[in-house]
């Protein structure tokens, strides 16, 4: 299934059955430890879905540590509706999907080009690549941003007739950052693929575009699923690019309007805390059936496989 | 190369030509293009609309000299740097040691402590707000305490970063585990034949086959500690305290005050620092490479 496991579970199950047997109380102490821990790590999220079932005077009286006297769904009502978040959840759809979709068709093809075929500088190529998605954002961040402003686009494409304020911008930086560290990954992995599958098709005369799409892709699946769940979280999760590239409220993606939630005089912490519930739970959903891809996807880049 | 060439149809090189060049120029054009903008504009003193003047290093000049901020934004890089390598990495290792034996419910606890991961640091930051606010807040509930915990400027540098590390810890902990898998059984056996204990056997045999991970989570922890930026800003946008380099880049071009020149010369020194690991990092990853 994934890029790390296969190679690491046959000698595991080899190599734990031969030790000696562990020492009892250590084992308990070990495990009260992590439980510890687990809980610890869970707390803060327990918190969140409490506070935004309690009313905001309640907790205001009592504290978020205390026993409740009411619950209700009141918050998330209003925080689906009021704050508009089925709009914000849209926004982030329309930036997000095409994002995901471009970022993996490009880089695919970008390793494919690099891994597979004798192109001239493609160390240098993935060197660069490579390299420019381990940049911090707010190193580019004020020429791209005056560069957005520049560069017009039809009206029909964007309100605002640039590329700031517009869904494309968002994509394109998006598509931009993340590429490097997918072509990175899935350039490792198809050095992987044994040149023997290709060579026949080759001998055939097979063309660059049907190696790539034919032969070369298919076999990527487990990667694609893996950079697709991480893709998606991670341009889910923007927050700054949102925020220095956009300027009208309504457009934003749902993780940066969570601040929209928050009041200028006076913020209502419950109802921020229903926000902050609904604005993780795709991830959350996500990282729950996708688990294994995701955490490939996190060891794909980090260790070769 | 004139063999090179027979193999592709002009029909390939077309293909190849719009793939790459599309794939550049979207990485120049939009990534390289600017940084290199930046450090161009860090030697100008435009705001944005007028003439672009240039007055070579004074921005850094006034950057060390006259702006305040600036000192206490490299001071909390530095301690969120400092916490996350010496705290939270080694946290992260400690935890997925523990949980590279094979334990019962081992499942459980690594969902556990990589469920934060996959969250926003912009949500982690109002996660916080829950647990660290003054008058409600869980942290003054349970210890009886009244600290104003992100309001008063000498802690709350701290407790952000411990939130922040809350989210680091997970992913740190993936990446060694995956790391602690790859590593041959043979070694730990050899070693405990030689009668190591345990520790022995991970910090002399164990931990130095760990050396190429241990690069990509020193990289890992340093860029993280550099890109720091949603979490304060959406506690108090970064203000009071919670300064950071990255605040200050956006602030000097977001909102009024349009400082454009002045806010590149904080992007190059971000700039500066980053590469300098970024080159550790690729000459570790290319060079097994022949």
């Amino acid at each position: 299934m994934t890029l790390t496991a296969p190679a690491a579970a046959p000698p595991a199950q080899e190599r734990r059955a031969p030790s000696r047997r562990p020492v009892r109380p250590l084992r308990i102490l070990l495990h009260a430890f992590l439980t510890l821990v687990a809980l610890g790590w869970l707390l803060p999220l327990a918190l969140a879905v409490y506070a935004s079932l309690r009313p905001y005077e309640e907790t205001a009286r009592l504290g978020y540590f205390s026993l409740p006297e009411h619950l209700t769904l009141g918050y998330y009502g209003q925080a689906w509706s009021q704050a508009e978040l089925p709009r914000y959840y849209l926004n982030t759809l329309i930036i997000v999907v095409p994002g995901v979709l471009i970022t993996l068709f490009m880089a695919s093809f970008t390793a494919f080009a690099i891994a597979r075929l004798r192109i001239p500088g493609r160390k240098a190529l993935l060197i660069v690549f490579t390299a420019g998605n381990l940049l911090p954002p707010q190193v580019l961040i004020t020429p791209l941003y005056t560069l957005y402003t520049l560069v017009p686009l039809p009206a029909w494409l964007s309100d605002s007739q640039s590329l700031y304020d517009s869904y494309l911008g968002l994509i394109l930086i998006h598509v931009a950052f993340q590429f490097g560290f997918c072509v990175f990954v899935m350039a490792n992995f198809m050095r992987t693929i044994p040149e023997e599958i290709t060579e026949a098709a080759l001998v055939d005369g097979a063309s660059v575009w049907k190696r790539y799409w034919r032969l070369t892709l298919p076999l990527c699946r487990p990667v694609l699923a893996a950079l697709s769940t991480l893709q998606f979280t991670w341009m889910y999760n923007d927050f700054l690019w949102a925020l220095v590239l956009m300027s009208s409220g309504d457009k934003l993606p749902v993780t940066s309007a969570l601040n929209n939630l928050r009041g200028q005089f006076f913020t209502d912490y419950n109802l921020l805390a229903a926000g902050s519930v609904l604005v993780a739970l795709p991830t959350l959903i996500v990282f729950q059936l996708l688990h294994k891809q995701f955490v490939a996807g996190l060891t794909l880049g980090a260790t070769k496989g | 190369m004139a063999v090179k060439t027979r193999r592709y149809s002009a029909r390939d090189v077309t293909i190849l030509v719009i793939g790459l060049g599309m794939a550049i120029v979207v990485n120049v054009g939009l990534i390289w293009g600017p940084t290199l903008a930046s450090v161009g504009l860090s030697a100008t003193g435009w705001n944005g609309i007028g003439p672009i003047e240039w007055v070579g290093g004074q921005n850094y000049h006034d950057l060390a000299a006259e702006y305040p901020p600036f000192w206490s934004a490299v001071r909390n890089n530095l301690l969120w740097l400092g916490f996350l390598g010496l705290i939270a990495t080694p946290f992260g290792l400690f935890c997925a040691v523990l949980l590279d034996r094979r334990l019962r419910l081992s499942r459980v606890y690594q969902s556990a402590l990589y469920m934060p991961v996959v969250l926003s640091l912009a949500v982690v930051g109002f996660i916080a707000q829950l647990v660290y606010s003054s008058d409600y807040g869980v942290l003054n509930a349970v210890t009886g305490l009244t600290v104003d915990w992100l309001g008063d400027s000498s802690i709350n540098i701290w407790v952000v970063m411990v939130a922040a590390g809350w989210r680091h810890v997970g992913y740190v902990m993936v990446i060694y585990l995956a790391g602690l898998k790859a590593v041959d059984p043979a070694l730990k056996e050899a070693a405990a034949i030689d009668g190591a204990d345990e520790r022995q056997a991970f910090f002399r045999v164990v931990f130095p086959t760990l050396r190429p991970v241990n690069v990509i989570v020193l990289v890992i922890t340093v860029i993280e500690a550099l890109r720091a930026f949603d979490i304060v800003y959406a506690i108090n946008k970064g203000r009071n305290g919670l300064e950071l380099l990255s605040v200050l880049v956006t602030e000097n071009i977001v909102g009024e005050a349009s400082r454009i020149g002045f806010g590149s010369a904080i992007a190059v020194i971000l700039l500066v620092i980053s590469l300098g690991f970024i080159v550790t990092y690729l000459s570790q990853m290319f060079r097994e490479e022949r």
